[in-house]
């Protein structure tokens, strides 16, 4: 079996000076290509449609909380990030509310099961990413937090309304 | 650092030696080529062209805790690291800050086993904490913006 042998150098390759050159001269190419850096506080990119940010809760267009308790999303949630307290609303179509909706956005993993999962439609993945902070009490966003996110989706079922 | 700290009360030097220092250190901001899992890949990304995380300072990746400020801790901190991370962390020089990148890295994130360190604040003070799994590039270079924020509020005034 053949071994590599390494090649004798040329006395151009010994000065090294055409390969310092040749590399040069890329660098000096690249001055005058696009430039790619994005200047990212001031400009921003723009996401595309299934682009999954921070999961928030919304309200319909009366301003009720879509959300039912069901349960759906905590079970769902791979990293175990939510954390839902039931409430019992007396009579109508709707049973349940939540009297506590937690998610700890540090363990979130953006997944967007819950979204997927919600059969109310009442939680959505948003486009916010730059939800740093400095202490850990700052990132589980609770109920208020969360609505406050999520704002308002008009929902043309409305099943609050009918009794 | 340690000489002078906490020795005087806040007077107009205090003060003007803490904007010349703050300005100092969040202007150059050495970061430890540290990563732990694909967070890291991500930390890569803020480092390249497109993101350029040498705008703010804080492009100059040191291989060894000596020479770096903050330590980004990017990926899954597991029981067996935890160590090594304690280590690297007593290693480096004051004044240091943690960056914990990722749900993994503050929180064990998906893995809430035995093998996985729940949160690296376990071990180490965290500064900011990011979440995302991974955080993307724009995410980190807003924890370093919100971390520039904290070193701009550092004084060597005696805190009343």
């Amino acid at each position: 079996m053949a071994i590599v042998v390494s090649r004798e150098l040329s006395w151009l390759d010994r000065i090294y000076l055409p390969g310092i050159f040749k590399g040069m001269w890329v660098t000096f190419k690249h001055l005058f290509r696009r430039k790619f850096t994005m200047q990212y506080p001031e400009k921003r990119w723009t996401f595309p449609e299934g682009f999954r940010g921070v999961p928030a809760l919304v309200k319909d267009d009366n301003g009720r909380t879509k959300c039912v308790a069901c349960y759906m999303c905590q079970f769902v949630c791979p990293p175990r990030a939510i954390a839902i307290t039931a409430g019992e609303l007396g009579g109508g179509n709707v049973e349940k509310y939540p009297e506590q909706f937690e998610i700890n956005m540090l363990r979130c993993i953006y997944c967007g099961l819950c979204e997927e999962v919600c059969p109310e439609q009442a939680i959505f993945l948003m486009k916010d990413y730059e939800v740093a902070g400095t202490k850990r009490s700052d990132l589980i966003f609770d109920k208020e937090k969360l609505l406050e996110i999520g704002g308002v989706r008009p929902d043309p079922i409305m099943k609050w309304a009918h009794k | 650092m340690g000489l002078i700290e906490g020795r005087f009360e806040s007077n107009i030097i205090t003060t003007s030696v803490d904007q010349i220092f703050n300005w100092a250190r969040k202007s150059a901001l050495w970061p430890m080529s540290f990563g732990l899992a694909c967070c890291a890949i991500e930390m890569m990304a803020t480092v390249a062209s497109r993101y350029d995380i040498d705008r703010f300072g804080a492009g100059v990746f040191r291989a060894t805790p000596r020479q770096s400020d903050v330590m980004i801790v990017a990926g899954t901190v597991c029981e067996k690291m935890a160590p090594v991370i304690k280590r690297l962390y007593d290693q480096m020089p004051d004044p240091k800050w943690v960056i914990s990148m990722g749900a993994c890295a503050t929180c064990g994130g998906p893995f809430p086993t035995y093998s996985t360190m729940q949160g690296v604040d376990r071990i180490v003070p965290v500064d900011v904490y990011i979440p995302g799994c991974p955080p993307r590039p724009e995410a980190l270079l807003h924890g370093i913006l919100r971390l520039q924020d904290k070193i701009d509020k550092m004084t060597i005034a005696r805190r009343s």
